[in-house]
């Protein structure tokens, strides 16, 4: 998926020399894919054994009384009667539960932080309705306190940080894992795809419509949309030949590297989209255009097209009961995520609120006690895919995390309760099988730049 | 409450709910096995106590029982969908502030009332938001109840902003709006000369409710105002009953020196009465809330410097505030408070298992009730008439599945006043025409 990386020097030197050749063929360079690589490491962790828990695994497998080991960053194991490896820590996980660390597939922590002020309103490039060359992760900041709020209360070990929906083509969106840093390349989820962030209906035709440009309507939106890809295949058939033959490099537009990425299938395509009949729309124009929706996000009227979207193999990301806020979200029901779990379709809950994010896992509560209301019996393990497995899958980082399967990241809470109810907190968060957090230890609190030295350094939050 | 609903006439008539756990709202701990009995649409007694013969008895076997719940600060009513301009009644840019009366616009239509309603909320203290002015106007407290009358107390309390917002109407600076403040308190005096006298001794008016919300006396030419005004007549004739302390003056602030401020106005106006809503750094002077007395309607789980205003925030504050012997309740200011006031209940079982985490400081499962029941009614003055189920409160009850600071509980049964409330919502409906995706013989439109 990664091509192979030049510098620039080499770059500008290859070119002069393709220009100086003449007749012959320059040979084709590559182009670097990822400019801004990660430079996350994980952090030492000790080999931990809990025992005697209940494990939610993630993928839908559950255990009561169970043992979990981990080490070397990794999960080990998972099962009953599992022997401590010498000198591991050994936690009793008795009346605990462990689950798979839950993955926020909307978040706007970093391009929309905590102070939200002026100086900070990062996430939206409203300058044009197709900006898929800008990238989220050039407007993160990572001293946003809404990281640390995610991870001590919300048990949060990765998510993905997404630009706004006032553009068709908002931009590109980065994978992170939940861990402080001075760079954002520093929290940057490693071998995580990117994600392109589209949006359909009212956001952009009204940001646009209000400024007298187009997309001012749904069919403005649209239009715009397919002309935009009309422009992508043509820029991609252009690179293709030259990536196959050489000879002059053809210009390099960064919106239409990210389109290009999108339609070679190396960029997941995050597309905001509430309404059942825009969604419908959407999977018809990207066959046209030859790409695949990855998610809905904000999928709000999910539940009225459960079936097509589990036929065409699209994610949905749920609120459990927001409502009302806009037209758009006027038919949201409280059994969105489980209907569209029940007709076999990617359920996923999301947040993108710096609120929600510390919730998560009481969503996902409150999305199963309405499905089971109305008869749709999820079992809790089950309901825990929407908050790992199925967010992993819709990230491209499934083999990486998502589940508690041995050898994958030991990404991992520790609850001090069943985590479906109101009244339990994390107690422990393990990253890459590093404890991040201890509730019982305030040494293990990150604290950022931005709140040290002001009121409430170091509380609990 | 006026209508009854046709099936389930029940004033008049005595409702008897047996058998459930029956949790008061007063802070006390869950009884089980408890009853619950209205009468006349109030309550007559609760907890260990027998069914009267005759009562309409409801089996709560296996159930929790509770007074409705009590949005302690929220815009229900007040519009269909936020985003809609024609629909969105919560802020005006027009020539007036004070002088506005929200309870003309409460919409009990309005999808977001059903909801909550079928979310157990029953009561709601709601406001106005600011336009052009500190003021937003005078607030009230409705039902929920499904019927054409929401009002229970119109005009309860007069809003206004003295943080970071209002220091922006104000024109940029937290100076201007404590002027602007002071400024409007003067003419409202000047004016309130002309008034009707305060009723001493003799007839009670209701406290914090002004039977006339603008004394007419105050409109005519023969009340004489100075030259240099800044308020239309109307609004500072709005804040004649504030400055007496007949009616609540329910201010937002959030930083700690704010509600410092807050909490010094009444040296200078000794009649104000009142009631501080956010207080987001309310822990950090909690000391001096306690010895105010001043109420604090406050947000539960803020716990994110969403401002510089806001920098101590955390998830305990209310804990360590109620610890101090602050009286406080949860509201939910500027948290989609127009749609999603049901999210109180969550919030309230979040302040348990808050206890549960070292270093916090969370609620006693009573108390946490409490603060969506009781506190915020006593906020407003009006604990003697809602928010528990302590004798001779309305009749506002509801039966949940379990316990209801659990997100995984439902209210079964609702009453208002008595009279039993539908379930049903758009939402139920939209749910149940869309759970069979099969194509049938006609189309979903078809399914109701």
């Amino acid at each position: 998926m990664r091509r192979q990386a030049i510098g620039a020097a080499a770059l500008a030197a290859a070119l002069l020399t393709g220009c100086a050749t003449g007749g012959e063929k320059a040979k084709p360079l590559r182009i670097n894919q990822d400019p801004f690589p990660s430079t996350y490491q994980r952090y030492p962790g000790a080999a931990t054994l809990i025992r005697g828990v209940t494990i939610l695994d993630g993928e839908g497998g559950r255990i009561e009384g169970g043992e979990i080991v981990l080490a070397d960053g990794k999960v080990q194991a998972v099962g009953t009667g599992l022997a401590a490896p010498s000198g591991a820590v050994v936690i009793d996980g008795a009346g605990k539960y462990v689950t798979a660390g839950i993955i926020d597939v909307h978040s706007h922590l970093g391009d929309y932080p905590s102070p939200s002020v002026e100086a900070h309103q990062d996430g939206n490039e409203a300058t044009g309705p197709a900006r898929p060359e800008v990238w989220a992760e050039h407007s993160v900041w990572p001293q946003d306190p809404g990281f640390s709020r995610a991870l001590t209360n919300g048990g949060v070990t990765a998510l993905q940080i997404l630009p706004g929906s006032a553009n068709l083509f908002g931009g590109r969106s980065v994978t992170v894992k939940n861990v402080p840093a001075r760079t954002v390349q520093g929290m940057k989820f490693p071998g995580a795809p990117y994600g392109l962030k589209m949006a359909c209906g009212e956001n952009p035709k009204r940001v646009y419509g209000s400024k007298g440009t187009m997309p001012a309507t749904r069919m403005g939106n649209i239009a715009v949309t397919r002309q935009t890809w009309t422009n992508a295949q043509k820029y991609k058939r252009k690179w293709d030949a030259y990536e196959e033959d050489g000879g002059e490099m053809p210009d390099r537009d960064l919106a239409m590297d990210t389109l290009r990425g999108v339609l070679a299938g190396d960029i997941l395509v995050h597309n905001h989209c509430y309404r059942a009949d825009e969604m419908a729309v959407m999977i018809d124009l990207s066959k046209e255009a030859g790409y695949k929706i990855g998610t809905f996000h904000h999928a709000v009227e999910s539940y009225k097209v459960a079936d097509l979207l589990a036929r065409e193999g699209i994610c949905s990301a749920m609120w459990a009961d927001w409502y009302g806020f806009k037209m758009e979200a006027y038919d949201a029901v409280r059994e969105n995520v489980p209907l569209v779990h029940q007709a076999g379709a990617c359920a996923i809950v999301h947040s993108d609120d710096p609120n929600g994010i510390q919730r998560l896992n009481q969503e996902a509560a409150k999305a199963l006690a309405a499905g089971r209301r109305m008869g749709l019996n999820i079992a809790e393990e089950t309901a825990w895919t929407w908050l790992s497995a199925n967010p992993a899958k819709a990230l491209g980082i499934f083999e990486q995390t998502g589940s508690l399967k041995p050898g994958k990241n030991a990404d991992v809470v520790l609850w001090n309760g069943n985590p479906f109810s109101n009244y339990s907190r994390p107690e422990r968060v393990w990253i890459d099988g590093a404890l991040m957090y201890d509730a019982n230890n305030p040494r293990l609190r990150p604290v950022s730049d931005f709140e040290l030295g002001q009121p409430g350094e170091g509380d609990v939050k | 409450m006026c209508a009854l609903l046709s099936a389930t006439p029940a004033a008049a008539q005595t409702i008897a709910i047996t058998g459930g756990t029956v949790a008061l709202g007063d802070g006390s701990e869950p009884i089980p096995g408890g009853t619950v009995v209205i009468r006349d649409g109030r309550v007559v007694a609760a907890g260990n106590v027998p069914a009267p013969g005759g009562a309409e008895v409801i089996d709560a076997t296996g159930k929790w029982v509770t007074p409705g719940l009590v949005a302690g600060f929220s815009r229900l009513g007040l519009l269909d969908v936020d985003a809609v301009d024609a629909a969105n009644d919560v802020t005006s840019e027009g020539p007036f502030s004070a002088a506005l009366d929200i309870a003309p616009a409460v919409n009990p239509n309005a999808q977001p009332v059903a909801i909550n309603r079928a979310d157990g909320v029953t009561r709601a203290v709601v406001a106005p938001a600011v336009g052009k002015s500190i003021f937003a106007g005078q607030g009230a407290l409705i039902d929920t109840g499904a019927d054409l009358d929401p009002v229970t107390r119109p005009r309860l309390f007069q809003f206004v902003e003295l943080g970071e917002q209002g220091a922006e109407e104000a024109g940029g600076s937290r100076a201007a709006a404590h002027v602007l403040l002071r400024n409007a308190l003067r003419e409202a005096s000047e004016l309130g000369r002309f008034g009707s006298p305060v009723a001493s001794g003799g007839q009670e008016q209701r406290p914090g409710v002004p039977e006339n919300p603008t004394d007419p006396k105050l409109l005519t030419p023969q009340a004489q105002r100075s030259q240099d005004v800044l308020l239309t007549r109307f609004d500072a004739a709005a804040l004649v009953p504030v400055l007496r302390g007949r009616q609540l003056l329910m201010v937002h602030a959030e930083r700690a020196t704010d509600i410092l401020q807050v909490l010094a106005l009444r040296r200078e106006f000794p009649n104000l009465k009142l009631v501080i809503v956010g207080a987001d750094e309310g822990w950090t002077v909690a000391e001096r809330l306690a010895a105010s007395s001043v109420p604090v309607i406050a947000s539960a789980l803020s716990d994110l410097p969403g401002g510089f205003e806001s920098l101590a925030a955390t998830q305990s504050n209310i804990g360590r505030m109620r610890a101090a012997g602050v009286n406080v309740a949860i509201g939910t200011i500027n948290d989609d408070d127009s749609r999603m006031a049901f999210r109180g209940r969550h919030y309230a079982g979040n302040l348990v298992g808050l206890g549960k985490v070292p270093g916090a400081t969370g609620l006693s499962w009573g108390e946490a009730l409490a603060m969506v029941t009781s506190r915020p009614a006593e906020a407003v003055g009006l604990g003697g008439e809602i928010g528990s189920l302590r004798p001779g409160r309305r009749g506002d009850v509801v039966v949940w599945s379990g316990d209801p600071l659990e997100n995984t509980s439902a209210a079964e049964l609702i009453l208002i006043d008595g009279v039993r409330q539908p379930l049903a919502t758009r939402q139920t409906k939209l749910r149940d025409r869309y759970r069979d995706l099969k194509q049938d013989v006609l189309p979903q439109a078809y399914r109701r």
